[in-house]
């Protein structure tokens, strides 16, 4: 078991051709990842890596029967594709691109939940179940499987964090990147209840950090539904008021945003925060004894 | 990316917004005859900077002749301004925008915002106008009527009687002015891919009408690619120079107070970092993330910027190679020691994509002050230790 992806997903690639998109569609193949076909326009009936190219993503979904599309479209054009895999049926579009315009999202997504497919990102590194399924642009190699699930804002913080628990002894079930935008699909909100129902998920670590308040929405939904264990690290104690710090979401705005409400917020509901992302193990360690 | 005052106006000008009359000038002589063209018999003269609060620091003052403009305009312009929004250094103000004095009868507070929750515009309004908004937010929240806009469906009518009504708006006529005041500035939101409007004071005058007193307007830095006439707006002078250079190279800067200079790959890790450094009893001095396309030029140019500090002490170098290879940050890092003169501890921590092959070339090149760290925790603990000269 895992969450949302697992070795039978069969994943479409939008933006298939492109560099980005040829260059981490062959990793993810490499993976195992049941990549079934891309879709780049007027590019239709081409192979490219083994698999076969659809000028649209519908023509894709009806051939291939993908349920997942992992888009590397250039940014302008993120919202357009979005839209066109909600409406060829895809359940899942993972949104790796960097820079999309924050209307064209709110558009997108609204239009994503109008016809039931689930988003992750933009600009996220995608989604990974160990030996399984990897969706994404991360390292794969780092991935032992285990019985941790995790979920962060931050690409390289996954890393940081998945390494540690791989260090401590343990292994990841699913991790999820969900992005650092204004504007994200799925979030702490709607995550951490699979993790809850997944069988071989015993603990759950979630990182986050300054900006918004989806953190502070996880604690109270941790408070009423979260029976498992989960270690939490939120990014940017130190940042200053007012600036944005690298991800176009993490800005504290007045008091609103900072690392301390988010860390105080979920100490509160018996989360185990720690300090600084060194500390991720050790948390993990001493929570699954 | 942020614009000025006198650009907001000229936005709000060409979608009908109503502002009262002005003009930017850059000299002393050019405010006297704007003045004279503006006609009097008051006149305001307005720093014009890159944050809020210039009314309270001094930067904006009421002239009642056109030698009050002049001793106004010589008082203001070169002036360096301290207010709650700059750094405790203040910005230089370089261009003055004079206006026509209203005759103000009520002053209200308008802006359009992105609501992250409902992940839709909100307009924002309050019969408080003239105050920090963040104070009424905080004291009187009920002064604050909100009003999201579905992008899907626009703005309606029933927008605007909620936003007309909720200001206490019961004359008819001032009521259809107020309405599509707000639908204008609506739109060029939409249309300019803004991120926020600020009108603080909006006025009511005499003969009832709305006039945009101030403007503040801030960008989605992710669509400027296709609003070249926003981003020709652009004005360099108001940013950090370093932060400006760094974004030419791909590098995310952004100066702070401390000793640790940092080159980090990643926002997360970025700020993960500094936070470490803080928990172990050092203090960082800087935000870096140098982007997925990291190579030897990128890191390079990074240590050059963080070495530009004088404070800096010791600089921890953090990566988690992903998509960004180890091995390229490890050749950068022998590139910039060749051009700049690092004349601190550097501490470097490489995991991840080719860590191997990284560690290797570093140990090949027999770097001096070069120290190799074997996790996060490592590195930020023999950072700490170099800087306090300790290692």
């Amino acid at each position: 078991m895992s969450i949302l992806v697992n070795k039978d997903t069969k994943v479409i690639v939008q933006g298939f051709t492109g560099k980005e998109g040829s260059f981490h569609a062959e990793q993810c193949l490499a993976y195992g990842t049941k990549i079934v076909g891309g879709v780049t326009p007027n590019k239709g009936g081409q192979t490219h890596l083994g698999q076969p190219v659809f000028n649209t993503v519908s023509e894709a979904v009806k051939t291939t029967g993908a349920t997942v599309s992992m888009i590397f479209v250039p940014p302008a054009f993120v919202g357009d594709a979005v839209m066109e895999a909600a409406e060829a049926g895809i359940e899942l579009a993972v949104i790796i691109t960097e820079g999309a315009p924050v209307k064209d999202m709110q558009m997108a997504k609204a239009h994503a939940t109008k016809h039931g497919m689930k988003t992750l990102g933009p600009n996220c590194p995608g989604i990974i179940t160990a030996d399984e399924c990897k969706i994404g642009i991360m390292p794969g190699m780092i991935f032992k499987k285990g019985n941790v699930g995790l979920i962060s804002k931050s690409g390289t913080l996954t890393y940081e964090g998945t390494n540690q628990v791989v260090k401590a002894g343990y292994g990841i079930s699913t991790a999820v990147g969900i992005g650092g935008d204004p504007i994200i699909g799925l979030s702490y909100n709607q995550l951490l209840p699979m993790f809850e129902a997944d069988p071989d998920t015993k603990c759950i670590v979630m990182i986050g950090e300054i900006g918004g308040d989806l953190e502070i929405q996880a604690a109270k939904l941790i408070k009423e539904q979260i029976t498992k264990p989960v270690v939490a690290f939120i990014a940017g104690q130190t940042a200053p008021k007012g600036k944005t710090m690298g991800h176009a979401g993490a800005i504290v705005s007045g008091s609103a945003g900072t690392a301390k409400e988010k860390m105080d917020a979920l100490e509160a509901v018996g989360v185990k925060v720690v300090v600084s992302p060194a500390e991720i193990g050790k948390a993990v360690k001493e929570l699954l004894g | 990316m942020n614009i000025h005052e006198y650009q907001a106006k000229q936005i709000f000008a060409k979608y009908g917004v109503p502002t009262p009359k002005g003009i930017m000038v850059e000299s002393v002589e050019a405010a006297v005859e704007a003045a004279q063209e503006l006609g009097g018999p008051v006149w305001v003269v307005k720093a014009q900077i890159h944050a809020g609060g210039r009314g309270l620091g001094g930067g904006v003052k009421l002239a009642k002749s056109l030698e009050e403009v002049e001793a106004l305009s010589n008082e203001i312009l070169g002036m360096t301004l301290v207010t709650h929004q700059t750094d405790a250094a203040g910005k230089l103000v370089q261009k003055l925008y004079i206006e026509d004095g209203a005759d103000i009868q009520d002053e209200f507070y308008l802006s359009v915002v992105l609501d992250r929750k409902l992940e839709m515009p909100l307009i924002m309004a309050s019969t408080e106008g003239g105050m920090n908004i963040e104070d009424v937010a905080e004291n009187t929240p009920e002064k604050i009527i909100t009003i999201p806009v579905d992008p899907a469906i626009g703005f309606q009518g029933f927008h605007g009687r909620e936003l007309a009504f909720g200001l206490g708006i019961t004359d008819k006529a001032e009521q259809k002015k107020i309405i599509s005041f707000a639908q204008k500035l609506f739109t060029l939101y939409m249309e300019l891919d803004a991120e926020m409007i600020e009108i603080n004071p909006l006025v009511r005058t005499g003969s009832g009408d709305f006039l945009a007193l101030d403007g503040k307007m801030g960008f989605d830095n992710s669509a400027l690619g296709r609003q070249p006439e926003i981003l020709a707006m652009r004005d360099l002078t108001e940013e950090d120079a370093d932060e400006v250079e760094a974004a030419k190279y791909g590098l995310s800067y952004v100066a702070l107070d401390g000793e640790i200079g940092c080159m980090v790959n990643g926002a997360g890790l970025a700020m993960g970092t500094m936070d470490t450094i803080n928990y172990m009893g050092g203090t960082p001095a800087n935000f870096l993330d140098v982007g997925g396309s990291a190579n030897a030029e990128t890191v390079a140019k990074g240590f050059e910027i963080i070495l530009k500090n004088p404070k800096v002490k010791a600089i921890f170098v953090n990566i988690f190679g992903g998509i960004v290879r180890c091995d390229r940050i490890a050749n950068g890092i022998i590139e910039a020691t060749k051009i700049t003169d690092i004349n601190v501890p550097v501490i470097v921590r490489l995991d991840g994509t080719n860590a191997p092959e990284a560690s290797e070339i570093l140990k090949n090149a027999n770097i001096a002050n070069l120290i190799v760290a074997t996790d996060l925790g490592d590195g930020a603990a023999k950072s700490v230790a170099a800087a306090k000269g300790n290692n």
